[in-house]
């Protein structure tokens, strides 16, 4: 009964232009979040964390007494309380509730209280007392200090003595970047109650519920199947919620087991940006080899992330970006070494493209600012550089469909109009000499796969019923992405009925267990060949009923009468992806089952006198392989893109590395000092375009996984404020441009290239 | 029948209890059920937290208008006797399916306006709330600048928002702008009080632990984020003495509490130079709660009001109670500032009305706003620079200079308006003015900016006020 994977029926449902599946239930304000639940369910305690304002020391004294004393308190929860392990994460660095304070804001016990003003209160109330240890909380510290975590990576191929040999022109230099606050608009909640016999009821905002489970498991000593963790929907992710929600969770759940009574944990924004992971940023030094013809023939580079102050998904993150240092370019010879920096501040975590967008706006950069020293034209050099189809990476994978690189590319130049609009700019900043625009194109290639071979498996438990509609349950979790959209229409397609027969219940662990995050950008690829196959088994269980009763038959009789037959009509699905090898510790293999791809034209303005700019077209073609769900993947391209314009360009993470009081705190921890583009960000004209031509064979009805590659579109946005500035100078400069390209960043840029007139 | 308040929500009158600070109309409508408002910041910044409010239109002229606000930063106890309409309220009928949707709802959900839903219903009621606008004629995206997507980009929003039509004729809300709007209900509730006058206001306040509230911009912030606490909470956005307007030819009178939003409607272009501060102040949510007074009485050296009233020589009327009887003093703005969120209002005084001189159009008057941050929407002003010229025969006879975001106070730029009158008004002679302007007040390096970028931004301000008050027009 099994069909190829990619073969898409006609008339398939998949393909059809859908508004997300709970679009009506978000307009109307009904759909629910986990922390909706917690309002409606009767006598909930709330958390609040006991903070501490150093960024390293030594817990001394924790009496918890005068907490109880303030009205309303009914608990403290302390390590003392912790049954089983006391540890937030997988790795055993992660103390929930810890006796060394790691960073500021750390969190060392939390109150429970009858109303969260008591409980904040009861907090307060908590007397700790810290001894204050050394801190480290820049990169550079920490390279000079030698503080690192984890693994060093080394990613290498070919000879790089014999590529730079073989230069004619060597450049080297340094890239900086910072990281970024996911600010996904629902805060980290979870709410948690005992059932009966102790069986834990969790309710998460989590992107891995089986994770989420094993965690509260774990702190409790208890086994998973005491534990069922749900997550209804949420507020958005991003990677923020991959590992980060599991302590969230703990902490409720064991309030929940030590009061018997429905404990809520939900963060204010202050907390979740002050407590919580964010995307690492980055400190790179490089050195790179171009020939005669300006082709790249050698690259060496050593990436130091920003960990802060535990392990989390740091050392996947980091191989992640040094699997796209090369981003769509071939690397004849290379040698990239990786470090994870140890500092004193929250535990970066994953963002989508989980280290990719940093591993290639290394060298989008270097190649932006070796452009002019090569004297050519910066889009020319990138288009030389592009991969040729079956050249290897540096992991050694050979790339394929690289023609849809070069076809992108041709699309973005032709669409766009990029020649004409190139002249009209070149005239314009002739002529003006306060504004000057600029424009670049960057393309994107990005490796579809959990690194790690293992969680590229997914599961589905798919239900008719006797009157025909179907319920579905896979391992993945919403978070806006669409994927329970696609997955409604992927088992609408699988089993010929409408969309409207179709309906999608919450993630559930005790009805798909042992699921990967919903990571990775893979969840459709996974879960919907989870569900297909589910799908298929129903159907092949009632071929015989169908052969009977005739091909026409309507669904709703045919399953009717397989029902009396006495025929399963349920299945669970799985899939695993075949064919992936990864080999971590010599970093080889074939880690992706494919790349996407995408270009970007992007054309701003930058003012002289300020260094603020707009950014006034940008026109995108990507690659999401046959679209499952256009309306869907159109979101996605235009929310990544977005969202990496926000870290590319504005979104400033600041903490105090003073020596004053206030060392180590994030003083960008709220909504009004760290900004995250706004309606005023939107491009003037945005114009996307999914390439023609590109079904994906081997992934479920010939897609291609979408969530994060757009995001790294917006480097774009990065070169072309590069080219504007360069626009103030004289040609043949390189100009250094910091990252984020704040205003204030651009016109020191400006500044720096009209000193070197 | 209950003893009062109450409140109409969704059309449907309900009692008001469990109010007392610091519990948000936020809260109390989630306490409620009604989940669809979320807490995104507790700031006012994101709007996931947006509802409308029946509101007395801002033009003034008595009818109604429904005006987005913050209800993550409204004491639920000053929902008193309004009427509220969250984004459940706004679907017609009994919960059913997308026919019953509101147009807004409606373009919103079909377009792809919704990713993960969570900021969906404030951006509901922010476009509701233009939608019903009186006179729209199109869609002032302005309107959405306070709320927040990190999903979706924008685009679909905007797409949908461009779509909207007119209300329909048996709409009912927007029926109901033409009646005259609710008139919230004095009462004293635990930790919160309405008073009837301004006596009444003055004397409540003249106690220890008392504070004014007006549209809770500032001070519900400093209850959200930062805890602040007080005994008693006097609301004193709706008091008649305090939302007066008066024009004549001397100038504009303007009461304290009037919202940015009615100063700005109110104003009609009267003052271009504030016409240009209004867009850039915050966002529409906040613009339609917090007042001039409140953006005045607070007195943030980032506030982006004051260096324009600064350029403008603005004057305050200050009220007290002596002896029972309201007092009033005037002061000029640029004496009011004493040093960081200081000033010379006593405790228990009221800022009451803002005078701004109106002199005649000339054609050699040179106004700018020029607002330095990273965002172009609601951002906070790392620098802001107002500007207020004459220029005659091609030298500058008169300046005035408001500068905010560096120093303790809003400053007025002295040492650069000396040297700017009879300075000529060329490129190669401002230089020299715009190295004495990079000079004035004392900036700082924080989140915002560098110290230094806030110096040379004071300088290229006035480059750039040059360059585009001589550039031909385009």
């Amino acid at each position: 009964m099994s069909t190829p994977l990619a073969r898409r029926p006609a008339g398939a449902e998949v393909g059809t232009a859908r508004a997300h599946e709970a679009a009506t239930l978000h307009v109307t304000g009904r759909a629910l979040y986990t922390d909706d639940v917690a309002q409606r369910t009767h006598g909930v305690l709330h958390a609040h964390p006991v903070t501490t304002s150093a960024p390293h020391g030594l817990v001394t004294r924790l009496d918890t007494k005068p907490a109880l004393d303030v009205p309303g308190v009914v608990r403290v929860l302390t390590g003392d309380d912790v049954p089983g392990v006391n540890d937030a994460g997988t790795k055993h660095d992660e103390p929930l509730f810890p006796t060394e304070v790691m960073f500021h804001g750390h969190a060392v016990a939390w109150v429970l209280a009858e109303d969260l003003e008591s409980a904040r209160l009861g907090a307060a109330a908590v007397e700790v007392d810290v001894e204050p240890l050394p801190a480290v909380l820049t990169v550079a510290e920490a390279i000079e200090q030698d503080a690192y975590q984890g693994a060093h990576l080394r990613l290498e191929r070919g000879d790089v003595a014999a590529g730079f040999a073989a230069a004619t022109r060597t450049f080297s230099g340094v890239t900086e970047m910072a990281g970024q606050e996911h600010f996904y608009l629902e805060t980290h909640a979870s709410l948690a109650r005992v059932d009966d016999d102790g069986q834990l009821f969790v309710q998460c905002s989590t992107q891995h519920p089986t994770e989420t489970q094993e965690i509260v498991a774990h702190v409790l000593g208890l086994d998973s199947h005491q534990v069922t963790v749900q997550c209804l929907r949420m507020g958005g992710g991003f990677g923020g919620k991959e590992m980060q929600p599991h302590g969230f969770a703990a902490v409720a759940a064991l309030g929940a087991t030590l009061t018997g009574r429905p404990v809520r944990v939900r963060l204010t924004r202050a907390q979740d940006m002050a407590l919580t992971g964010k995307r690492h940023g980055f400190h790179a030094s490089w050195r790179v080899g171009f020939d005669d013809n300006d082709r790249i023939t050698a690259l060496e580079a050593t990436l130091t992330s920003d960990g802060g102050w535990s392990l989390d998904l740091s050392e996947p993150v980091l191989s992640r970006a040094l699997c796209h240092i090369d981003n769509a370019y071939y690397l004849p010879h290379v040698r990239i070494d990786g470090r994870v920096a140890q500092t004193n501040k929250t535990s970066q975590t994953a963002f989508r493209g989980f280290g990719g967008p940093q591993g290639m706006l290394v060298i989008e950069d270097l190649l932006g600012r070796c452009a002019p020293l090569l004297g050519i034209d910066p889009a020319d050099l990138r288009r030389r550089n592009l991969y040729t189809e079956g050249q290897p990476t540096p992991y050694g994978q050979r790339v394929r469909q690289a023609e849809r690189l070069e076809r992108a590319w041709q699309q973005v130049v032709e669409s766009g109009e990029v020649a004409r609009r190139r002249g009209e700019i070149a005239a314009a900043n002739a002529a003006d000499p306060h504004t000057k625009r600029g424009l670049a194109i960057t393309p994107v290639k990005f490796g579809i796969s959990f690194n790690f071979t293992a969680f590229n498996q997914a599961g589905a438990l798919v239900h008719v019923y006797k009157d025909g509609s179907v319920l579905i349950n896979h391992g993945g979790t919403e978070m806006g992405q669409g994927l329970h959209t696609k997955m409604l229409q992927v088992a609408a397609t699988t089993l010929g009925v409408p969309l409207t027969r179709v309906r999608l219940a919450p993630t559930r662990t005790d009805k798909v267990p042992n699921t990967s995050a919903t990571a990775a950008s893979s969840g459709a690829d996974l879960n919907g060949a989870a569900v297909k196959d589910a799908c298929e088994q129903i159907l092949e269980r009632l071929t015989p009923v169908r052969a009977r009763l005739g091909h026409h038959v309507p669904w709703e009789e045919l399953v009717a009468a397989a029902y009396l037959d006495r025929i399963q009509l349920w299945a669970a699905g799985f899939y695993r992806t075949e064919g992936l090898s990864w080999d971590a510790s010599t970093m080889t293999g074939e880690p992706f089952k494919y790349f996407a791809y995408g270009v970007a034209a992007a054309e701003v303005s930058v003012d002289g006198f300020t260094g603020s700019y707009t950014v006034d077209r940008v026109d995108i073609v990507h690659d999401v392989g046959d679209s499952l769900s256009p309306l869907v993947d159109l979101g996605q391209i235009e929310g990544g893109f977005v969202q990496g314009l926000g870290w590319l360009t504005l979104e400033d993470l600041r903490w105090d590395v003073s020596d004053g009081p206030g060392r180590g705190r994030l003083t960008t921890a709220s909504a009004s000092t760290y900004k995250l583009p706004s309606l005023s960000e939107l491009p003037a004209d945005l114009r996307v375009a999914l390439l023609e031509r590109a079904g994906e064979d081997g992934v479920v009805y010939g897609s291609k996984a979408v969530g994060e590659p757009p995001l790294m579109l917006a480097l774009s946005v990065r070169e072309a404020l590069r080219d504007a500035v360069g626009a103030f100078g004289v040609p043949g400069v390189a100009v250094e441009l910091a990252s984020p390209a704040t205003p204030e960043a651009v016109w020191w840029a400006i500044e720096r290239v009209r000193g070197e007139r | 029948m209950e003893e009062g308040p109450f409140v109409t929500v969704n059309g449907v009158v309900r009692p008001l209890r469990g109010t007392a600070p610091p519990v948000t109309a936020l809260d109390w409508l989630r306490g409620i059920g009604l989940t669809g408002a979320k807490e995104g910041c507790a700031e006012g910044e994101c709007g996931a937290c947006s509802v409308l409010l029946a509101r007395p239109a801002a033009e003034g002229g008595g009818t109604t208008e429904w005006a987005a606000t913050n209800a993550c930063l409204l004491p639920a106890a000053a929902l008193a006797g309004q009427e509220v309409v969250t984004a459940e309220g706004l679907t017609v009928g009994e919960w059913g399916g997308s026919a019953d949707l509101h147009p807004v709802q409606r373009e919103l959900a079909e377009r792809g306006g919704s990713q993960c839903g969570y900021c969906t219903p404030g951006f509901v009621c922010s476009m509701a709330a233009e939608y019903y606008r009186a006179g729209r004629d199109t869609f002032d995206l302005h309107a959405l600048s306070g709320n927040l997507c990190r999903c979706t980009g924008y685009r679909p929003i905007v797409d949908a928002a461009r779509a909207l039509r007119e209300p329909a004729p048996d709409d009912a809300l927007a029926l109901r702008r033409h009646h005259a709007a609710p008139v919230p209900t004095t009462h004293a509730s635990p930790g919160f009080l309405r008073p009837a006058d301004l006596a009444e206001a003055l004397a409540a306040l003249a106690e220890t632990g008392a504070r004014a509230v007006a549209g809770a911009t500032d001070v519900g912030v400093e209850s959200n984020l930062r805890g602040d606490r007080s005994d008693l909470l006097v609301a004193i956005d709706r008091l008649a003495e305090l939302r007066g307007f008066a024009v004549d030819e001397r100038g504009v009178e303007v009461g304290a509490a009037l919202t940015l939003t009615e100063v700005e409607r109110r104003l009609a272009g009267r003052v271009p130079l504030l016409d240009e501060v209004v867009v850039q102040f915050a966002s529409r949510l906040i613009r339609n709660a917090a007042t001039i007074g409140g953006n005045l009485g607070t007195a943030s050296p980032v506030g982006d009001l004051a260096p324009a009233l600064l350029a403008l020589e603005a004057e305050l009327v200050l009220v007290s109670l002596d002896s029972g009887r309201v007092v009033e003093r005037e002061v000029a703005l640029v004496d009011y500032f004493t040093g960081y969120r200081a000033t010379v209002r006593r405790p228990g005084e009221l800022i009451a009305r803002v005078r701004i001189p109106l002199s005649p159009p000339a054609p050699g008057t040179v106004t700018a706003f020029h607002k330095i941050a990273k965002r172009r929407f609601d951002d906070i002003s790392s620098a802001a620079i107002a500007w207020s010229l004459d220029v005659s025969d091609g030298v500058v006879t008169r300046a005035a200079i408001g500068l905010g975001g560096v120093a303790a106070t809003p400053l007025r730029a002295r040492a650069s308006e000396e040297a700017l009158v009879g300075c000529a008004w060329q490129q190669s002679a401002l230089r020299e003015v715009a190295r004495v302007l990079a000079a004035e007040g004392t900036p700082m390096d924080d989140h915002r900016a560098s110290a230094a970028y806030r110096s040379a931004m004071l300088g290229q301000s006035l480059l750039r006020l040059h360059h585009h008050a001589t550039r031909p027009a385009a």
